[in-house]
């Protein structure tokens, strides 16, 4: 309690909120105790420190409110919006590192939402189901009404190649192998766009429509080999109300973009077993996102979303990306490739924001075009 | 002659967090870091993290006791979003050519030093209280930043009385000041 009351004192030294009496008091109990006056010394240092802080805090928070007002109250054009010829190429030359068609997506949600645009699977219901990559027509259709512009930047896609779809995906050997959804390369060529922007060719080596996988290969000088894959491909069936998270591009800018939530049920839509349900904000371009578990293992891969239940979603279970692998061994075209699946989870112990740090480094942005 | 005083009146404004200064600065000079930072490799999300840090660089040399500035502010924060870009850009390993700029700039070297020796202290004491937890961190906040009296605090956090809540407040404090004193070292 006495430390209390001296500290208190202190303070109110400090802020002059002492009366002259008490001041002169302490004063003199300051000359008397070399102990109490390295106190307020060191506790006139924090105050100022803490002042300083309180100050530009408040800077800081009014900045981000009035930017926000003034964004909502429309005092700049969003990108999409400022389309004056004139400053088309500069918007576009912000889309160098990504890709160009990415901007053709733009505007795709607001269609999708109104559930204009559905991508149907023979193989699954197509009524209730949505597959999550990005939709089709209104790519094609951007593209045609952006062709001109499209020439004029720098891409890795064909020239006069036209998009068809897109999702995520995420390495599963450092030599360049990357798993995504089959229904994400619905065209015949692909590349890949990493975290930091970076287009990269890839071919397509296999394709399972029933199960929804796929494996490409990045074929590119520019592609730089990691050292080692930080996640475990799980062999085993994950628990119920394991939590879940993942890391996919759902969004036009090639933004990667993380979502967290939980194992739901232990199969997939009306009891397949080869699938998970998660409950988890997939949105579309989540397709082909890799789904971990709180350890960091890789558990699944994202792959259809109920259409009415929001939040509802479904994954391949990882044991499948086994079976792809272990299906090349039969085919002559690709009997030759040698996958090795990585077995080590490095990244569990550290914390969620340093585990994506790493994680996203490995996640690849997915376009597949014909 | 007229323009430099509202210049000043600005800066003012900003050096005492006023929203009226702060939103003309916004209004007239953040297209222009838009179109820098989007010509420039940039989207609009980057273009709004830049010209934030470069207010409260610009706040941050008004406060510094040798505050002069010998330009506009329109140059001074154009300068500075171009020095911060061009950090973030090589810290991503992305810039390889000089960037396009039609805007006229001055070296913002030696006040960036001075800058980020602020921006250093003040991330000690952010990352401080962010790491003392709740309800520490809030009562702190109330108290120091928000200038909240003890009785208020007790009633919003629920303590019975404001003996109970000045208690708490200094067992935090103690932990947020040895937590600020690990890192913070005088006269660096």
């Amino acid at each position: 309690m006495e430390d209390i009351q001296l500290l208190e004192t202190i303070e109110k030294y400090l802020l002059g909120e002492l009366s002259d009496q008490e001041r002169t008091q302490f004063d003199v109990i300051r000359q008397k105790s070399a102990d109490i006056d390295q106190m307020v010394v060191e506790h006139k240092l924090f105050l100022d420190q803490m002042g300083t802080y309180a100050k530009r805090k408040n800077v800081v928070h009014t900045s981000q409110h009035v930017f926000s007002t003034l964004l909502a109250n429309g005092e700049w054009a969003p990108i999409e919006a400022a389309a004056e010829p004139a400053k088309v190429l500069q918007l576009w030359s912000k889309y160098k590192k990504v890709i160009a068609i990415a901007a053709s997506f733009g505007g795709f949600f607001a269609i999708f939402t109104s559930i204009i645009v559905m991508y149907l699977s023979p193989s699954l219901n197509g009524s209730q189901l949505l597959q999550l990559s990005k939709a089709v027509e209104v790519i094609k259709k951007d593209q045609q009404a952006q062709g001109h512009i499209l020439n004029e930047v720098k891409t890795k896609v064909p020239e006069n190649a036209k998009l068809i779809s897109g999702g995520s995906g995420f390495l599963i050997d450092t030599k360049g192998y990357i798993i995504t959804n089959a229904h994400v390369l619905k065209g015949n060529g692909a590349i890949v766009i990493n975290s930091k922007g970076q287009e990269l060719n890839a071919t397509i080596i296999y394709s399972d429509i029933t199960n929804d996988l796929a494996l490409l290969k990045i074929e590119d000088k520019d592609y730089k080999q990691p050292k080692a894959i930080p996640y475990a491909i799980r062999r085993k069936i994950s628990d119920l109300g394991e939590e879940i998270f993942t890391l996919g591009f759902p969004r036009n800018d090639n933004d990667i973009v993380y979502g967290k939530g939980y194992l739901s049920a232990q199969t997939g839509y009306e009891g397949d077993s080869s699938s998970y349900q998660i409950q988890i904000s997939a949105n579309p371009g989540y397709s082909g996102a890799p789904i971990f578990n709180s350890n960091g293992e890789l558990i699944g891969v994202i792959s259809t979303r109920q259409k009415l239940a929001e939040g509802v979603a479904f994954a391949v279970k990882s044991t499948e990306i086994i079976d792809v692998v272990n299906a090349l061994k039969d085919n002559e075209r690709t009997k030759d490739i040698n996958i090795k699946l990585p077995k080590f989870t490095s990244s569990a112990s550290r914390s969620r924001k340093a585990q994506l740090d790493n994680l996203k480094n490995f996640m690849y942005s997915v376009r597949s075009f014909n | 002659m007229k323009a430099e005083l509202n210049e000043q009146a600005l800066l003012k404004g900003l050096a005492q967090n006023d929203s009226k200064a702060v939103e003309t600065l916004y209004k007239s000079h953040f297209t222009m870091i838009q179109h820098f930072v989007e010509n420039n490799n940039g989207s609009f999300d980057d273009a709004r993290d830049i010209f934030q840090e470069a207010m409260i660089a610009l706040y941050e040399k008004v406060q510094l006791d040798s505050f002069v500035l010998t330009c506009q502010i329109k140059t001074y924060l154009f300068s500075i979003c171009k020095h911060l870009w061009l950090k973030r850009l090589q810290q991503m390993g992305k810039y390889s050519s000089p960037l396009s700029a039609h805007e006229e700039s001055i070296s913002v070297e030696m006040d960036m030093g001075q800058i980020e020796k602020k921006d250093a202290a003040f991330a000690i004491m952010d990352r401080a209280l962010n790491s003392l937890g709740e309800p520490c961190k809030s009562l702190l906040e109330g108290y120091y930043l928000n200038k909240k009296g003890m009785q208020e605090l007790a009633s919003q956090f629920g303590y019975t009385n404001a003996d109970n809540a000045k208690n708490q407040k200094y067992k935090c404090l103690m932990r947020l000041k040895k937590l600020f004193f690990a890192q913070y070292n005088i006269g660096d």
